[in-house]
C-alpha cells in the first residue's frame, strides 16, 4: 500500500499508477457543485490548495456543542459522521481550470472524469482517486480532526469547503498522472461486450 | 402511539442499518471477485462500512438521500397528521446528525437546513380496508397501518431513466426484447455514477409519472425475490446475468458484480405510449418498514 501525505509533491503524484491502491493522510479539503463553479468563474479560495487534496463530499457534520443548552452553531467544534465521495463528473466542466489555478495535486471523488480533466493531470502533475462510494461511515473513521470551515453561510453545510485532517483515506489511483484513465478502459470494455450480448438476441 | 417517534426510529434504522439481504448480497459478491482486486477491496469497505454504520447509528452514505414514505392506512386515517408527524420525525432526524442538510431551494440556491419542504419528506398514501403487505403483495394481514421508507440517494436517482418505445438507437421494439435492450444499455450508462452494484427498479407500461412510481416502488422488494409473471420473472433473470457478464464492476472500476438485483413490474398502457422507466438503486438498499395491527404491537419489517 503506497502512502501520500499532504503537502503532495509532483514527484509522488507522477510516480502513481492507474489501479495503484494509497492511503491519504494530512490535510483534504472537500468541495462540491458550488465551490468548484465559483473557484473556476474566478473566486478566491480561502483555503490552501496548492499541493494539496480536494475532495469530491458534502458531509454529514454535526456541532460538538461542549454545552447541550447552547445553539449548535459550531462554536464548540464540529465532528464528521458521514463521508463518502459524490459523483465527480458534475465538476468535469470546472476541473482543469481549478487544477490549472491552485495547483491542486490529488483529487479524490468517485466515477472517475473526463478527457478535459485527465489531460491536466498530466499537464499540471495531478492525480484522481477513486473513494469507495457510500462508504461514509468508514470515511468518517479516517477523519481525525475538523480544522476550518469556509463558506458555510453562502454554500450550506453540505456544499461548504471543510478542511479536514484524514489518517489513512483508502483510495485507488482512478486516473494517472501519465493519461490513464480506468474508467475509460472499463466503458470501452463493457461497450464491447453489450455490442456482443446485444447482437446475440 | 407517538408517531414522530416512531417514524424518527424508522428513520435512523433505514439510514444506518443496511437490511440482512443486501448486506449478505454485497458479501457473496466480495466472495466472487479475485483477492486483492480493486473490486474485492471495494466491496470489502463496504461490508465494514455497513458493520460501523449499525455499530453507531451514522448515515451508510452522507447522502441521505430522497426520503419516501409510502402507507397503506385504514379507510377513514387522518392522512394530514400522520403526514405532519412524518415532517417532524425528518427535522429530528436532521438535528440528530441521521440525516444529511440534504434540501436546497431550487430558486435561491439556499440549504434549507431542517429537511422539510412542501412535499418534503415525500408521503404516498393508499387505502386499504385490509394492510396487503407492500414487498410480498400478499394480503391478509388485518387492518392497521404499515409504512416503508426508501432513502434513494442523488447519484443513483440521476441515473435513473425513461425510454419511449420504439428507440430506433438501441434498436429496441416494443416487446420484451425491446425492454432487456434498455435495461441493459440503462446499466452501461449508469457505470461510474450510480454506485454499483445496484439495483433496477423497472415499469413497463403507465403513463411517464405513474412509470417513474411503480418502478421505484418495486425498489421495496426483497432482493431473492421475483415478479409473479413468469415471463417477468425470466427477464428479471436474464438481465442479471447479462448485466453482471458486462464487466463494470463496483465503482464502475470493473469486477464481476455490476447488480445485485433487477426487480420488473407491468402495468397497463396507452395504445400510443410504451415506456420502459428504470429507477436505479446504488448498492445502499436502505428500505425499511413497519406494520401497526388495529390490535397489536407495532412489528419491525425488514
Amino acid at each position: 500500500m503506497i502512502t501520500l501525505h499532504h503537502p503532495f509533491t509532483e514527484a509522488a503524484v507522477r510516480a502513481l499508477r492507474a489501479g495503484e491502491a494509497v492511503r491519504v493522510s494530512g490535510r483534504v479539503c472537500t468541495g462540491r457543485d458550488r465551490l468548484h463553479k465559483h473557484l473556476a468563474e474566478g473566486g478566491a479560495c480561502p483555503a490552501d490548495l496548492r499541493d494539496g487534496a480536494l475532495f469530491h463530499c458534502g458531509p454529514v457534520v454535526v456541532p460538538r456543542s461542549p454545552d447541550p443548552a447552547q445553539p449548535p452553531d459550531g462554536r464548540g467544534g464540529w465532528r464528521v459522521v458521514a463521508a463518502g465521495p459524490t459523483t465527480s463528473v458534475r465538476e468535469e466542466p470546472y476541473m482543469a481550470r481549478v487544477i490549472e489555478r491552485f495547483g491542486v495535486r490529488v483529487v479524490i471523488g468517485k466515477g472517475g472524469m473526463g478527457a478535459a480533466t485527465r489531460a491536466a493531470c498530466a499537464r499540471f502533475g495531478c492525480v484522481y482517486l477513486q473513494a469507495v462510494g457510500g462508504a461514509a461511515a468508514l470515511i468518517a473513521q479516517r477523519v481525525t480532526r475538523v480544522a476550518q470551515v469556509h463558506f458555510l453561510e453562502e454554500f450550506g453545510a453540505t456544499e461548504a469547503l471543510w478542511e479536514l485532517d484524514v489518517e489513512g483515506l483508502e483510495a485507488v489511483v482512478g486516473i494517472d498522472a501519465a493519461g490513464r484513465s480506468l474508467y475509460d478502459e472499463v466503458r470501452d470494455a463493457s461497450a464491447a461486450r453489450l455490442r456482443h450480448l446485444l447482437e446475440s438476441i | 402511539m407517538d408517531w414522530t417517534d416512531t417514524l424518527a426510529e424508522l428513520i435512523r434504522r433505514t439510514t444506518s442499518d443496511l437490511p440482512a439481504d443486501a448486506e449478505a448480497a454485497l458479501r457473496r459478491a466480495a466472495d466472487v471477485e479475485s483477492p486483492g482486486s480493486q473490486a474485492a477491496l471495494i466491496l470489502g469497505a463496504l461490508a465494514e462500512n455497513t458493520v460501523l454504520a449499525r455499530r453507531q447509528s451514522t448515515p451508510l452514505c452522507q447522502d441521505t438521500g430522497t426520503l419516501t414514505f409510502f402507507w397503506d392506512v385504514p379507510p377513514g386515517t387522518d392522512t394530514a397528521a400522520l403526514e405532519q408527524a412524518a415532517r417532524r420525525a425528518v427535522a429530528l432526524a436532521t438535528r440528530n446528525g441521521w440525516l444529511r442538510r440534504n434540501t436546497i431551494d431550487a430558486l435561491t440556491g439556499r440549504s434549507v437546513d431542517s429537511n422539510v419542504a412542501d412535499g418534503c419528506p415525500v408521503c404516498h398514501f393508499e387505502q386499504r380496508s385490509e394492510v396487503r403487505g407492500q414487498r410480498s403483495g400478499a394480503g391478509g394481514q388485518g387492518a392497521g397501518i404499515e409504512v416503508w421508507l426508501l432513502q434513494k440517494g442523488g447519484g443513483s436517482e440521476n441515473m435513473s431513466r425513461q425510454f419511449s418505445l420504439p428507440d430506433e438507437a438501441l434498436g429496441a421494439g416494443r416487446d420484451l426484447e425491446g425492454v432487456r435492450r434498455c435495461l441493459l444499455h440503462a446499466v452501461w450508462q449508469a457505470q461510474g455514477f450510480g454506485c454499483a452494484p445496484g439495483v433496477l427498479g423497472v415499469c413497463i407500461g403507465a403513463d411517464r409519472a405513474e412509470g417513474f412510481l411503480t418502478a421505484k416502488r418495486q425498489l421495496l422488494r426483497p432482493l431473492d425475490d421475483a415478479a409473479p409473471e413468469p415471463e417477468l420473472a425470466a427477464l428479471e433473470r436474464r438481465v442479471l446475468e447479462e448485466a453482471n457478464a458486462l464487466g463494470i464492476g463496483p465503482m464502475g472500476m470493473g469486477g464481476v458484480t455490476t447488480l445485485l438485483g433487477v426487480k420488473i413490474a407491468a402495468r397497463t398502457r396507452l395504445p400510443a405510449s410504451y415506456f420502459v422507466t428504470v429507477a436505479y438503486l446504488c448498492w445502499a438498499c436502505r428500505r425499511r418498514g413497519l406494520r401497526v395491527p388495529a390490535d397489536g404491537p407495532l412489528q419491525w419489517l425488514n
